[in-house]
């Protein structure tokens, strides 16, 4: 496979995977071209199409377009499972997946990708492993993105959250969260 | 310090986010580009900072920004940073970024080297991993040719998920730095038959991508593959595998006669449409066309049965095929097309085929368009067929046929047609009628072919439906005329018969006008003329009836001469209607109450054989479409008795046998399996006649042995030919069904037909020699079921690169073993085969031929046959104490694996049962629902089971010692239980 593109029904990129070396003005060119003439094709229309000197084979789910191009003596139709079974995996994870989820947790989309497919060549047939990769890849990942984890006492956490204007106390445990964003501080 | 720290924290909170970012964005439409430029602008400062945490917030943002189209380039050293933190989230977050971002010609790569070398000799798995999964986007050849040496070391890594990735980033670098292929090579060849199947499957990519580019290095792995390819169920490493053959074909063109029989049976089993497609491509690819015509028109029959309409537009291609050179693809034009009538259709094409009858040389095929014209017609109930008078008419014109076998099936279409479509009888009869006349033209030079068969329905219809006959007169001449007489006794029967029926026909015509009744007159002298011929018939039924009727007439002629008139009275003997009655019209009628169809008549005989015997033919007799729900419960309740009997028999062999050590808990001795002397305590479970035990116990079982061998031979029948359900007390032998033995084909001798079909059974156990780790002996029972002696039978099996068949010195590997003993009428007897297997690991089927001569024909026959050697038939029933198992489970060298079976609702010590049957396991400890298990391999595998039961669901927890080969005995162990 040379890459995988996510776009959705407006156009708009939402993951791309290139699996071979090409410069980001190509890769635009490229991205420009192929969402312009796969949202150009009509529903009924065949997953598949000749492209420059490639095949891509594209499928649509939801408002969201998955898009491969694989080179001329590739399988189509064993690209079409690779696909579904992206999506499939993204839907186990996510737990019925929708277009926002991609979006907000798009380095999350990555790192299923990347445990699924490796240099273009998918490297577990089976889900299963792939979602356990993944879970004990997450389960590392202690320390929330935005907060580490550290002895704070309690009061030298309300006094520097009144320094910066945050009047309810926010009890200790939901700051250590993972989701601590959610707790809107804005 | 402590508050500097936390202060960083805090400040961060109020940093944005990812999704604060992707939020913002959204949020500001109209005026992105401004928005995303302050964006920058923040992220830059939190680049600047020392919390590592902020800056790989920083680059996860920017990473998003450059799916978006913005420049990130000025950064890549900030993802270098972050790529080297020691938290694994960062790193995560970095090698993303990198991968996401970097490409050949951004500098700061150069930096990454030792920090991947690093990652990549991480004691955490994951990280390593990461490393690989980053490397595979912006691996340059630099990289590749420093890195090379540590990625190779990788790919022998203990953990399966780094091991695939290391073999699958080789490709990458072996297309950046090529001169690391050579050195890496071997390895790579080695990862081909890891044990994980993920691994396996990753190492079969990267060759076959690396054969595509360069195909001719690589034609010595053709005879890996092609074990692969027989072998491996993954249809992702098939589509691979058949790729690569696709590209190897045209280097070695004899590799193309090998691959057509295992993609014919790929494109036939398989249900995944790429994989079919993939099979179909590389088919185009290598093989000639006319296998391309052949697996082309069976790819169509598949895509016939879920859309027939797509298939129908190629009409007139399919109906081409029919002018084809190859017999086998005109016969599997012939079964297309048979799906694709309609009614619409249906007259043009089998006009075509008519066409086709005519043209076509060779009885064979003739014969074939014939019955598949006959089918296309007939099918469902006469589905398709809009005008009766034209199938009548067609069927006539089939009579034209020479040396036909099928004239009996016309026969019976003519029949059946004419019985039920009452509007089309008068045509029927014309055309019957005709046919009677024309009589001579049909049995023209061949007296005794087939075709003379329509007669018989010919003469039925005159006879039956005679009131339509234009001219009954004429009719019944051409029926009378002497060379009737040569025809088969059958046929003169009806002729006979029928021409009673026609006379009383003519009499009723004429007396109606009173003045010709020397007409009528005439007909009665006709007949006591013509009769006599009939009445020397050497044919009983013939004779019988043509006396009656003769004498019948003769009274009649006298009642004639006295002017009495016998119109009515003759008709009388001949009234009522025929109605066609539905096959499965018996059904219906309900059993007379009182009546006992179970019951005996006759005390029955004793022995059970005979007592099925007794009760297969009193159903046929009576009530035959019941046969199989009467007859069933009682066929259990045998085996029931039969099952107990043996384990009595079994219990008392064991009683007696001073080498069998009972497995009572007192006995504390410890007999590992390895103990010197572990042949002496084996006993095999039901099959233990067939172990090669000490000279005087087989002596002493000879008897019982025959006895079962026949039994086992039945039942396995009785299951081939049964498709309900089994019952669950019906424990069926182990593996003597496994060869699947292909009957001859009726009449495959035109010369004596009789004597060939079904000439030879045979039926085989597989059984792992004791003595060597390395052999297998295969016990073959070959019984004649013909009555002609047979001689001369020779055995040959194709052997696999894993097993051969053991070959006296001197033989070739192509020559085929002399069974040492000829068979003659209705005698079976045992061959014994001995296969050397290099690998235990895998089941392997193997293909054989069995030629002979049949003494009386002395013709060479052939019986193809498959041997299936399962990975069970590897394993050897040794029993183990509990100590000793302990032991060994505690050892740790064994791998687990575990299975679960649903929906078994038999009770537990049947399941133990089945599996130490089938599976020559014992019975270590069993505590309630729960039972551990043990077995050996020939080559000294253990595999120890844990069974438990719940709810109908029984897990299964194993541990061997090598997990390819308890994979496959769990898969064994499946599939017995979805068997039942």
């Amino acid at each position: 496979m040379q890459f995988m593109l996510l776009f959705s029904r407006q156009g708009k990129l939402r993951l791309q995977k290139w699996y071979v070396p090409l410069s980001d003005k190509e890769k635009k060119k490229i991205t420009r071209e192929l969402v312009q003439t796969v949202l150009a094709r009509k529903p009924k229309m065949c997953s598949f199409l000749e492209w420059r000197d490639l095949k891509v084979v594209y499928k649509r789910y939801a408002s969201l377009y998955f898009c491969c191009a694989i080179e001329n003596q590739d399988n189509e139709l064993i690209t079409l499972e690779i696909i579904h079974r992206y999506v499939e995996l993204l839907d186990k994870y996510f737990g019925s997946v929708c277009e926002l989820d991609i979006i907000f947790n798009f380095e999350k989309a990555y790192f299923i990708l990347d445990e699924f497919l490796l240099g273009g060549e998918a490297q577990d047939t089976s889900k299963k492993n792939v979602l356990k990769a993944i879970e004990q890849a997450d389960l590392l990942r202690s320390v929330p993105l935005h907060g580490v984890i550290q002895p704070v006492s309690y009061s030298a956490w309300c006094e520097l959250a009144s320094q910066h204007g945050v009047n309810q106390p926010v009890s200790y445990s939901a700051w250590c969260e993972p989701a601590s964003q959610s707790v809107s501080m804005v | 310090m402590a508050l500097k720290i936390v202060k960083g924290s805090i400040d961060r909170m109020f940093d944005k986010n990812l999704q604060d970012l992707v939020r913002g964005i959204r949020n500001h439409k109209e005026d992105e580009a401004k928005y995303i430029s302050t964006c920058i602008d923040e992220i830059k400062q939190e680049l600047k900072q020392d919390n590592i945490a902020v800056k790989s917030n920083a680059v996860c943002k920017l990473t998003y920004l450059q799916m978006l189209g913005y420049d990130v380039s000025w950064a890549a050293f900030n993802i270098v940073e972050v790529m080297s933190s020691s938290k694994f989230t960062y790193k995560r977050i970095g090698y993303l970024a990198a991968s996401q971002c970097f490409h050949e010609s951004t500098d700061v790569i150069m930096l990454t080297t030792n920090q991947i070398r690093k990652d990549l000799s991480s004691p955490n798995q994951y990280d390593t991993g990461v490393a690989l999964t980053g490397l595979s986007c912006f691996v340059t050849p630099d990289l590749a040719r420093d890195l090379a040496n540590d990625i190779m070391t990788l790919m022998s890594h203990t953990k399966p998920y780094i091991r695939k990735k290391a073999v699958l980033i080789m490709y990458k670098v072996f297309l950046k730095y090529p001169e690391s292929l050579r050195p890496a090579f071997p390895r790579m060849k080695e990862k081909l038959e890891d044990p994980d199947p993920g691994v396996q499957s990753a190492a079969v990519n990267v060759i076959c991508e690396l054969a595509r580019r360069n195909p001719k290095n690589y034609l010595s792995l053709a005879p890996l593959f092609f074990k692969l390819m027989t072998s491996s169920t993954n249809n992702w490493v098939l589509i691979k595998i058949i790729k690569l053959f696709g590209a190897l074909t045209p280097l070695e063109p004899r590799l193309g006669k090998k691959l057509i029989e295992p993609l014919t049976n790929l494109i036939h089993s398989t249900s995944a449409m790429s994989l079919l497609y993939e099979c179909v491509n590389t088919v185009i690819a290598v093989v000639w066309l006319s296998v391309l015509k052949y697996l082309g028109l069976l790819a169509m029959s598949k895509i016939l049965k879920t859309h027939p309409k797509s298939v129908q537009s190629h009409k007139d291609l399919i109906l081409q095929c029919l002018d084809d050179k190859d017999e086998s693809i005109r016969l599997r034009a012939l079964d297309l097309l048979y799906g694709m009538v309609s009614k619409k259709n249906l007259m043009e094409i089998v006009k075509k085929l008519m066409l086709h009858v005519d043209k076509a040389e060779g009885t064979t095929y003739r014969d074939e368009l014939l019955t598949k014209i006959i089918d296309i017609c007939s099918q469902s109930n006469y589905q398709y067929i809009t005008n009766f008078e034209w199938y009548i008419s067609i069927l006539v014109e089939l009579t034209r046929l020479e040396g036909t076998r099928h004239g009996h099936l016309i026969a019976s279409q003519m029949l059946d047609v004419a019985i039920r479509v009452k509007a089309i009888r008068a045509f029927a009869v014309a055309q019957m009628a005709t046919l009677l006349d024309n009589a001579h033209l049909l049995t023209g030079n061949t007296q005794h072919s087939g075709i003379c068969e329509v007669l018989y329905a010919a003469a039925w219809i005159c006879g039956e439906f005679s009131e339509h006959l234009e001219d009954p007169m004429a009719t019944l001449e051409a029926m009378l005329r002497p060379k009737v007489a040569t025809l088969p006794g059958h046929i003169q029967a009806v002729y006979v018969q029928n021409a009673a029926k026609l006379f009383s026909t003519v009499l009723c015509g004429q007396e109606g006008a009173p003045a010709d009744s020397k007409v009528a007159q005439e007909t009665s002298q006709l007949l006591i003329d013509r009769l006599p011929v009939f009445v020397q018939s050497d044919n009983l039924e013939v004779q019988e009836r043509a006396s009656c009727i003769l004498q019948l007439v003769k009274y009649i002629q006298k009642l004639q001469q006295k002017d009495v008139e016998v119109a009515e009275e003759v008709t009388a003997l001949f009234a009522g209607e025929l109605n066609p009655v539905a096959p499965k019209a018996q059904k219906k009628v309900p059993v007379p109450e009182g009546l006992d169809l179970d019951a005996w008549i006759n005390e029955p005989p004793s022995g059970s054989e005979s007592e099925d015997e007794g009760r297969k033919t009193k159903g046929k007799a009576v009530f035959a479409r019941e046969e199989s729900r009467h007859t069933k419960p009682r066929y259990t309740e045998v085996d029931e008795k039969e099952l107990a009997k043996r384990r009595e028999v079994r219990k008392a062999e064991q009683a007696n046998n001073p080498f069998y050590i009972k497995a009572s808990p007192s006995s504390q001795k410890v007999r590992t399996a390895s103990s010197p002397n572990r042949q002496l305590v084996l006993w095999m479970p039901m099959s233990d006649q067939y172990v090669k035990l000490e000279e005087e116990r087989r002596q002493k079982n000879k008897a019982d042995r025959k006895k079962d061998k026949k039994k086992r031979r039945e039942k396995g029948r009785q299951r081939r030919g049964d498709s309900g359900p089994e019952s669950e007390e019906d424990i069926t032998p182990a593996h003597m069904v496994d060869i699947v033995t292909e009957e001859m084909p009726e009449n495959a001798l035109p010369i004596n037909s009789s004597l060939t079909s079904r000439c030879i059974t045979d039926v085989c156990d597989i059984q792992g020699n004791l003595h060597d780790g390395s052999q297998v002996v295969v016990s073959v029972i070959f019984e004649n079921k013909c009555d002609s002696f047979i001689k001369s039978m020779e055995f040959n099996v194709m052997d696999s690169l894993n097993s051969k068949l053991q070959r006296p010195e001197g033989a070739g590997p192509h020559d085929s073993l002399t069974v040492p003993f000829h068979l003659p009428p209705g005698i079976s007897s045992e061959a014994r085969f001995i296969f050397s297997v290099q690998s235990i690991v895998m089941p392997q089927k193997l293909k054989g031929t069995l030629t002979f001569i049949v003494k009386d024909s002395s013709t060479h026959e052939k019986l193809d046959f498959k041997l299936h050697f399962t990975c069970t038939s590897y394993l050897i029933t040794t029993p183990c104490y509990s100590d000793a198992y302990a032991k060994l489970l505690e050892s740790g060298d064994l791998k687990g694996s575990s299975l679960k079976l649903e929906g078994i609702n038999q009770p537990f010590h049947h399941l133990l049962a089945r599996i130490c049957f089938h599976h020559h396991f014992s019975v270590v400890e069993r505590i309630d629902s729960c039972a551990s298990m043990y077995s050996r391999s020939i080559q000294g595998h253990h595999v120890c089971l844990l069974v438990k039961t719940a709810d109908q669901t029984v897990s299964i927890d194993a541990k061997c010692d090598e997990p390819g080969l308890l994979r496959n005995v769990l898969d064994e162990i499946k599939l017995t239980f979805s068997q039942c």
